[in-house]
């Protein structure tokens, strides 16, 4: 039975249950993940999964059922299935529920690959791993680490509306970290961000990166942190790399405007959002240099697509305009719910979990500035970079991240390493404070965004620059 | 012999055929997990799955490769034979390779429940939410089902099955959530509308939080709290790879807790009897009375420090390192030779009115002349392993205890704090009569539970309030 074959007897299966809607996903992915510790290989892991999700609404409850085998019997009893668990949801019920209008579409897409992760031989990612881990080692680290990760994913989507969809996309990334143990705690240094940097590219992406080049410096870096002085503590002007700055945007921008999150469907565990949609396209979230867009369309960011997994298009759309909010991510069924008339950032973490919001690449576009100016024209601040530990409330308002390392800046030059940097704040005041932003800028990716109950792990994109921010609250410790 | 088991058997059979004298270990494991989530007080999300993943390490000519698929069928599991034998010949050398475990028998774990319908959730949830009386409610309840089978050329071959079931739920009032939790192994034993009168009776009490200034205050932490602590010193503090690598603060024989700390790990009272490399598991003392006793390991980092494997190996895309996943704090009065969760015994409270979770901590609040009460912590981030330095916010509901009786609900706070400071002796003013097991946040019949009675502690370090 053809993948196509397969969902459409699954939908039809919901259907007959009773369904008033159906549609279904089948899905094949594998993940390959090698790591090397200390001039060795420490892992390699190779995982590939197959199977049909089919979800269904009668009434106004949905249900899922997901199913790895693809058998005509296996996937008709799982349509079944979700018409069963949606008819049980009704027990506990809305009055009524709808979606967003959708044109049903038949659409093919691709990510760009110029050559396959899959084909790379697994003794050219352990030399590449083991030497970076070597040189670090060599240069001052005690525990060095590095990794490299390829995903590949199929998809074939159908729904009772008639959408017939199919997609193929790969993603890869590469990271180095070392760490220095001193006398009871330890320092981290990283190349090119925490966990690494990943793109919807191909092999081609771990090559550009080129670890090992960056092995030396890190190794450095991670020892010299040991006994620099500690980040100082008070309120000053903040300045941000751009992979910290993704990471912001990711945690108190993208997750806030998701609109479950909004409407309270995450309330027990993600939480909700302190936006207010009564808000929306009047409420200043940030100063005049703010501009956010959620777009699943820049090639080879993390976040990018084809078709959502409800089968609507990619497509741009701002989030935030000259420092207001004016959009959010939406799926159908929350966009119908909230009464605007898109959706399209909805996806799943595999053919096993149901469809949710999820952010694409939510980032900033560019400012007048770069870096190099912004550092110029500060007299007194800190400049951090590189995220170390990320924590905000359930609301999306108070966050604390600490960074890798850290610098003086005086008089418009960097200064002395500064250890264990910290800052903390309040998202909308924050992002008010933001007077500098860069024009460098880097689509950021994060392979961990998790959500969602079971759990969900999200691939996101993140376009960021470097930006100064005034008055944070920096040095918070233990 | 079950399915599962011939499926493992046949995995290493058919390795065997392709790489003679291959040392091979091959683990099959069926998950039935149905979840059914509710948020504004109705059903929005409602799900199941039943999926087979069968997950085979080679070891052959000093190089090690593993992988896993899901199989539906026979032809899967020889592409899956097929991939990971190629793999390994190309694969990178492994002189860490820890070796294979030799025939033992597990001990058996409780019967399981039966797959459970999902009316039968329906209606649990149902129960919560009018439980709640009038106020909105989000949540969840879940059941799981687990068959599981391993096998390796040594001749090890054991097989296993464990349920679970759980709820987590919050009731909201005006801005202010109440939570309450349970995670027994039956669905007889989940009483949704007790959870949900608990959830309530906290969120009536936190109405109108005033915010404190920040600073160190003396707190007592529910159970739901010190879950946090109890997961935080698993993963990081007595990881035997973290212990290796130096990252972790955790020294055997070291006297590193207050004398009134004993930390147990029992992983039988789920049912999950053998780990990933087919160790039998038993219940693992970690601390006793103050003193680091053992350290968790698999048979690599076991290598490593020249230990033996306590059978804490799992399946980690990251090697995160063999962590303590059943890990419980003992409470006070609990007798040394006896679980500290049996699974079944502990229900939700109906004894205690208002915000506090049961008489146990009713006793501890009454110990505090000026402190905190503290129902949940929230995104706690490592800022630093070796000091076991976290940070992370309050929810749930924190009140002011003055005199001995809560007196005023709070906002949250943000905190900067080292768990291990927290516990160090002297720090530690009272733990609690009862455990609650905590249902932990993935979603396994066997998934982590943490077993935990309220903590009264000296100091908490406060460092900023909902404003900043």
């Amino acid at each position: 039975m053809s993948e196509f074959t397969a969902a459409e007897t699954a939908v039809q299966a919901a259907i007959d249950a009773g369904a008033r809607y159906a549609d279904a996903r089948v899905m094949h992915r594998r993940h390959e993940v090698m790591s090397a510790r200390n001039g060795d290989v420490d892992s390699v892991s190779q995982t590939s999964d197959s199977g049909l999700g089919v979800r269904s609404m009668v009434g106004s409850g949905w249900g899922f059922f997901a199913v790895a085998d693809l058998a005509d019997s296996s996937v008709r009893e799982a349509g079944r299935k979700a018409a069963e668990i949606a008819a049980a949801s009704g027990l506990v019920g809305r009055g009524d529920s709808s979606l967003v209008p959708s044109e049903p579409v038949t659409g093919s897409w691709s990510s760009d690959c110029a050559i396959d992760p899959f084909e790379v031989a697994l003794s050219v990612k352990g030399d590449m791993l083991v030497r970076a881990t070597e040189l670090m080692r060599e240069h001052g680290a005690d525990l060095a680490e590095a990794m490299c990760q390829s995903w590949e994913t199929r998809k074939w989507f159908v729904s009772s509306e008639g959408h017939r969809i199919d997609q193929h996309i790969r993603e890869s990334g590469a990271g180095i970290m070392a760490t220095a143990i001193g006398d009871g705690e330890t320092q981290r240094r990283s190349y090119p961000a925490n966990r690494g940097q990943y793109r919807t590219r191909g092999w081609e992406f771990v090559e550009e990166l080129d670890i090992v080049a960056h092995a030396a410096r890190v190794g450095s870096e991670a020892r010299q942190l040991l006994s620099a002085p500690v980040c100082p503590s008070g309120e000053t002007t903040l300045i941000l790399g751009s992979e910290q700055l993704a990471l912001q945007i990711h945690e108190s921008v993208g997750h806030a405007i998701e609109l479950d999150r909004i409407l309270g469907w995450e309330a027990a565990y993600a939480g909700t959002s302190w936006l207010d949609l009564a808000q929306l396209g009047s409420l200043k979230f940030g100063s005049e240099l703010m501009n956010i867009t959620v777009d699943p369309t820049i090639p080879g960011a993390l976040g990018s697509f084809g078709y959502d997994d409800e089968g609507t298009p990619a497509a741009a759309r701002d989030a935030v305009r000259n420092g207001i909010w004016v959009g959010v991510l939406a799926g159908r069924d929350s966009g119908a719910m909230a009464g605007l008339d898109y959706g399209g950032s909805v996806r799943a973490d595999g053919w096993a979990r149901l469809p949710m919001v999820r952010m694409t690449n939510v980032g900033l576009e560019p400012g007048p500035h770069t870096l190099d100016e912004i550092i110029a024209a500060t007299d007194e601040g800190i400049y951090m970079e590189t995220n170390r530990s990320w924590s905000i409330d359930d609301r999306r308002l108070n966050f604390q991240f600490g960074t890798e390392v850290g610098y003086e800046v005086k008089n418009g030059q960097l200064g002395r390493l500064v250890r264990n940097p910290t800052y903390t704040g309040i998202g909308p005041q924050f992002w008010s404070s933001m007077d500098m932003l860069s024009s460098e800028i880097i689509a950021w990716g994060t392979p961990n965004c998790g959500k969602g109950q079971p759990g969900q792990i999200g691939h996101t994109g993140h376009p960021a620059a470097p930006a100064r921010f005034q008055n944070v609250r920096v040095g918070v410790r233990a | 012999m079950s399915a599962v088991t011939d499926l493992a058997a046949s995995a290493v059979e058919q390795v065997a055929a392709v790489l003679a004298g291959a040392e091979v270990e091959a683990s099959v494991n069926n998950h039935r997990l149905s979840l059914t989530r509710f948020a504004n007080s109705v059903i929005h999300q409602n799900v199941a799955e039943d999926s087979t993943t069968v997950r085979i390490q080679i070891h052959h000519g000093g190089r090690t490769a593993s992988a896993s698929a899901t199989v539906a069928d026979s032809s899967q599991l020889v592409a899956l034979v097929a991939r990971v034998s190629d793999a390994v010949r190309v694969a990178p050398l492994d002189p860490a390779w820890g070796g294979l475990t030799s025939p033992a028998r597990p001990l058996d774990g409780p019967e399981p429940d039966v797959v459970i319908a999902p009316a039968e959730r329906a209606a649990v949830v149902r129960a919560f939410v009018d439980g709640a009386q009038g106020l909105e409610t989000a949540g969840y309840c879940r059941t799981n089902f687990w068959i599981g089978a391993f096998a390796n050329a040594a001749g090890q071959l054991v097989g296993g099955r464990a349920s679970e079931v759980g709820l987590s739920g919050i009731a909201r009032n005006q801005g202010s959530d109440g939570v309450a939790r349970h995670a027994p192994l039956r669905i007889a034993d989940l009483d949704g509308a007790a959870l949900g009168a608990r959830a309530a009776a906290k969120a009536r009490a936190a109405v109108d939080p005033i915010e404190l200034p920040a600073g160190r205050y003396e707190v007592v932490l529910e159970p739901t709290a010190v879950a946090d602590i109890v997961e935080s010193l698993a993963g990081a503090g007595f990881n035997g790879k973290a212990v290796n690598e130096q990252r972790s603060f955790v020294r055997v024989g070291a006297d590193q807790f207050d004398p009134s700390i004993t930390l147990i790990d029992d992983p039988l009272a789920v049912g999950s009897t053998f780990d990933n490399e087919g160790t039998p598991r038993s219940r693992l003392t970690l601390v006793e009375r103050g003193r680091t006793v053992a350290l968790t390991h698999d048979r690599r980092t076991a290598a490593e420090a020249g230990a033996t494997t306590t059978g804490h190996a799992f399946d980690s895309t990251f090697s995160w390192g063999p962590m303590a996943r059943h890990l419980g704090l003992q409470p006070t009065g609990a007798a040394d030779d006896v679980a500290a969760d049996d699974g079944a015994a502990d229900g939700v409270a109906t004894e205690v009115e208002g915000p506090m979770a049961d008489s146990s901590v009713a006793e501890l609040v009454a110990g505090v002349q000026r402190g905190l009460l503290v129902t949940d912590f929230w995104y706690t981030r490592m800022l630093d392993p070796r000091t076991l330095a976290i940070t992370g916010l309050t929810r749930n509901g924190v009140w002011l205890i003055e005199n001995g009786q809560v007196t005023t609900p709070l906002r949250n706070f943000r905190f900067t704090q080292s768990y291990a400071q927290a516990l160090m002796p002297g720090n530690v003013l009272g733990i609690g009569r009862t455990a609650m097991p905590i249902p932990g946040d993935t979603y396994t019949a066997t998934s982590p539970r943490w077993s935990c009675p309220a903590l009264h502690l000296a100091s908490w370090n406060f460092t900023g309030g909902a404003s900043g």
